[in-house]
C-alpha cells in the first residue's frame, strides 16, 4: 500500500519515494480531497475521470469484531505507519537522553493524541507508583508541605488547551536542509487538553515568605531534571498537571503528576514533579547554563530565554509528500507562547507575495491554530510557507531576520522562522529552509 | 417547527453564555477553592531529597571533600565507559575537557571548563544525574572529587587543590561573564503583504 499511490487519472503509479509513512499521508490525502480534485479539474481543463463500478466490500458480509469485556483501545492496523519517532538526522549512541517526534503531517485538529505525544528525557522514563508518590513545597515558606495523588485529585480542577514545545525543535535545519518531513523539522511541538490544579493555589496554602522571587522545580527522574522558574509566571498561569487529553498522564509525560508552564520552552514543564523549593534568585542549574541557552553574537549565551515565541508550519503539503494538480487546501499549526494567534499568511512564491488564511476555531491563548487555505495548483514549482502573527503584534521571522540578532551556530534553541517548503514542477514537496 | 425554534433559541443561548464565560475565563485566575489538602511536613524529614545547590554561591554544599587524585579513581571506575579516558570523549558522549575561548570562533565547544559560568554546578548536576545507570549514590567526597578531576583536567584548578564547601564555591570559572538575560522578542520582521523580495 505504501509503495503505490494513485496518479490524478486514478491509476495506480509507484512511487518514487517509498518512505512508507509519507506515502501513505499523500494517498489518504488524495482520497480525501477527490471530490474537490474532481471539481479543480474541470475548472482547469483537465479531463475528469468516471468512477471504476462498486464491489460489495468483505465488512459488509461478515461479523465484524466483538466487544472484549475490557480493553483499552488502540489505532487501526492501517494507522501502524502513524508512529512518533526519533530524530533520523543526529546519530545519539544512547536512547536515555532522547527525544521523539510527533508525526504533525498526520494530526487531524489541534489535540495531539497521547500516544503520539512527542517525548524529551534526559534519563528514561521512570516507572512511578501514584500510591507512593510525593510532591513537597519548602524552602522560603511559612509551612513546608507534602502533597499525596490523593491529596491532588481531591482539589476542584482546572482543564486548559496548551500547547508545549521544545526549545531546541527545528535545530537540525536552520542554515541547510537536514530533515526530510515535518514531523522531522517541527515534530517536537504537541497540544493537549492539560487537568490538574493551579501552582498558586499550592504555593498560598504553603504561605510565601517575604522576599520569595524564584521557585525550583525536580522531576523524580533518574536525571533530577531541575529548572528555575520566576514567581510571577508561577503564580500567573502554571498548573500542577495529572491528567492530559481526559485520562491520566502517560508514564513518558510525568505520570503522575507534571509542571505545566503555558507557553514555554518543554523542558521547565517538569515531569514526574517531586519537589518544589521556593528561593530568592535563580539555582543557575546546568540546565539552565550549559544547556537550553542561545548563542548569541561575540560568543555570549541568552539565558532564561523561557517564552517559545510566534511560529506557524505548513503540514500539508510538507515535505516527502508527492502531490497531483488540482485543488489542494493548505492547512498548518500556528502557535504563540505570548498569546493568540491573531493572523498567518501564507506565501506560494517563496515570500515575494502573501494572501492571509483562515483561521479555525476555537483560537484560544498559547494553544495551537489551525489555518486553512485553498490552492488549486497548477503544476509549476511553487515554494510554499506560513508566516503568524500573534496578539502581541509580534510577526514570526525569517531564518535571515534571526541571524542578524543571533549567532547561528551548533544546536541552536528557539527556531521560530518561516519555513519553506518546495514543490517541484511534478509534485514532489521538499524541505527549502537553505 | 417549535422544537426547531425552540432548539435554535437555546442554542444561542448557550452560545452567549459560552462567550460571557470565556471572557471571565481570561480576566481572572480560577478562584482559589479555600480548602487545604497538603500535609505538614518538616524540613528535617525533607532533607534526604533537599539536594540543590545554588551555583552562584554554592548555598546547600554539603560537608565533605575530594582531591584531584581522588576523583581521577573515582572517575575511572564511575566515568570512563561512557565518557572516555581523561574525560576526552567515549563511547557515548563527547569531551569535556577544553573549549575554552571557542565561543568567538564558529565551533564552539561545549564542556564543563568552557561553558558553566559557577563551579558549584559539577557539584549539582553529578550528584543528581550521574552515573547516569546509578544516579544519586555517589557520596559527597566522591563528587567532590569527580568535580576536582574534572575541574583540573580543564586547566581551572591545579593538581594539588583540595574541593570542598567552601573552595568550589570560590573557584572562578571563565565563562562567569559569558550570559546576557533574555532581551526578546529582537527580530523585527513586517507584515508585508506584496513586493517583498
Amino acid at each position: 500500500m505504501s509503495a503505490k499511490r494513485l496518479s490524478a487519472s486514478g491509476t495506480v503509479v509507484a512511487a518514487k519515494d517509498s518512505t512508507p509513512p509519507l506515502g501513505d499521508t499523500s494517498r489518504r490525502k488524495f482520497l480525501r480531497r477527490t471530490g474537490a480534485l474532481a471539481g479543480g479539474a474541470l475548472a482547469t481543463g483537465v479531463s475528469a475521470v468516471h468512477a471504476a463500478p462498486l464491489a460489495i466490500s468483505e465488512s459488509s458480509q461478515a461479523f465484524g469484531k466483538p466487544i472484549a469485556a475490557d480493553d483499552y483501545g488502540m489505532p487501526s492496523k492501517y494507522e501502524a505507519h502513524v508512529r512518533r519517532r526519533r530524530s533520523d538526522v543526529l546519530k545519539n549512541r544512547q536512547n536515555f537522553s532522547d527525544w521523539s517526534m510527533t508525526p504533525l503531517q498526520h494530526q487531524h485538529g489541534i489535540v495531539t493524541p497521547n500516544g503520539l505525544f512527542f517525548e524529551r528525557h534526559h534519563n528514561g522514563t521512570p516507572d512511578i507508583d501514584p500510591a507512593k508518590h510525593k510532591l513537597v513545597i519548602h524552602g522560603m515558606v511559612k509551612q513546608p508541605l507534602e502533597f499525596t495523588m490523593d491529596a491532588l485529585t481531591r482539589y476542584p480542577s482546572v482543564s486548559k488547551f496548551y500547547f508545549l514545545e521544545c526549545s531546541g525543535n527545528g535545530l537540525t535545519d536552520w542554515l541547510k536542509a537536514a530533515s526530510t518531513t515535518v514531523q522531522q523539522t517541527h515534530g517536537l511541538l504537541s497540544c493537549a487538553q492539560w487537568t490538574g490544579v493551579p501552582l498558586s493555589w499550592l504555593l498560598d496554602e504553603a504561605g510565601l515568605a517575604p522576599g520569595a522571587k524564584w521557585i525550583a522545580f525536580e522531576g523524580a527522574d533518574g536525571s533530577g531534571h531541575t529548572r528555575s522558574l520566576p514567581l510571577k509566571k508561577a503564580l500567573d498561569d502554571c498548573l500542577i498537571v495529572y491528567a492530559q487529553n481526559g485520562e491520566n498522564l502517560r508514564a513518558e509525560q510525568g505520570y503522575p503528576v507534571r509542571l505545566l508552564v503555558p507557553g514555554w520552552e518543554g523542558n521547565i514543564s517538569v515531569k514526574w514533579l517531586r519537589r518544589i523549593k521556593v528561593g530568592d534568585a535563580p539555582w543557575h542549574f546546568r540546565s539552565e547554563t550549559a544547556r537550553y541557552t542561545d548563542p548569541m553574537p561575540e560568543g555570549k549565551w541568552r539565558q532564561f530565554s523561557f517564552e517559545m515565541e510566534c511560529k506557524s508550519v505548513v503540514t500539508h503539503p510538507s515535505g516527502g509528500m508527492s502531490i497531483q494538480p488540482g485543488m489542494h487546501e493548505i492547512e498548518g499549526f500556528a502557535w504563540s507562547g505570548n498569546g493568540k494567534i491573531r493572523a498567518v499568511d501564507v506565501t506560494l512564491d517563496g515570500g515575494a507575495t502573501w494572501r492571509e488564511a483562515r483561521l479555525e476555531e476555537p483560537v484560544l491563548d498559547k494553544c495551537l491554530t489551525r489555518f486553512r487555505l485553498p490552492w488549486n495548483w497548477a503544476g509549476g514549482p511553487a515554494t510554499i510557507a506560513s508566516r503568524a502573527v500573534d496578539s502581541t503584534g509580534y510577526v514570526q521571522p525569517t531564518v535571515q531576520e534571526l541571524a542578524k540578532v543571533r549567532a547561528i551556530t551548533g544546536f541552536v534553541q528557539h527556531h521560530n522562522g518561516v519555513f519553506p517548503w518546495s514543490v517541484s514542477a511534478i509534485g514532489e514537496v521538499k524541505n527549502a529552509i537553505a | 417547527m417549535r422544537s426547531l425554534s425552540l432548539a435554535v433559541t437555546l442554542s444561542a443561548a448557550i452560545i452567549a453564555g459560552g462567550c460571557a464565560m470565556q471572557q471571565v475565563a481570561e480576566t481572572a485566575p480560577a478562584p482559589h477553592p479555600g480548602v487545604k489538602f497538603g500535609k505538614p511536613i518538616t524540613n528535617a524529614d525533607i532533607a534526604p531529597w533537599d539536594i540543590d545547590i545554588r551555583a552562584t554561591d554554592g548555598k546547600g554544599l554539603p560537608a565533605g571533600r575530594g582531591t584531584v587524585a581522588e576523583g581521577k579513581t573515582v572517575y575511572d571506575a564511575k566515568c570512563v565507559a561512557c565518557h572516555g579516558a581523561d574525560a576526552k570523549g567515549g563511547s557515548v558522549y563527547g569531551t569535556m575537557v577544553g573549549g575554552i575561548g571557542s565561543f568567538t570562533t564558529n565551533a564552539r565547544v561545549l564542556t564543563p571548563g568552557s561553558m558553566y559560568p559557577y563551579a558549584p554546578i559539577l557539584f549539582d548536576y553529578i550528584r543528581r544525574s550521574m552515573p547516569m545507570d546509578r544516579p544519586q549514590t555517589l557520596t559527597a567526597n566522591e563528587v567532590y572529587a569527580v568535580s576536582a578531576y574534572i575541574l583540573n583536567l580543564n586547566g581551572i584548578i591545579p593538581a594539588g587543590a583540595v574541593m570542598d564547601q567552601t573552595t568550589l564555591a570560590q573557584v572562578q570559572m571563565p565563562n562567569r561573564n559569558g550570559f546576557i538575560i533574555d532581551d526578546r522578542p529582537d527580530a523585527k520582521a513586517v507584515r508585508c503583504m506584496t513586493n517583498c523580495r
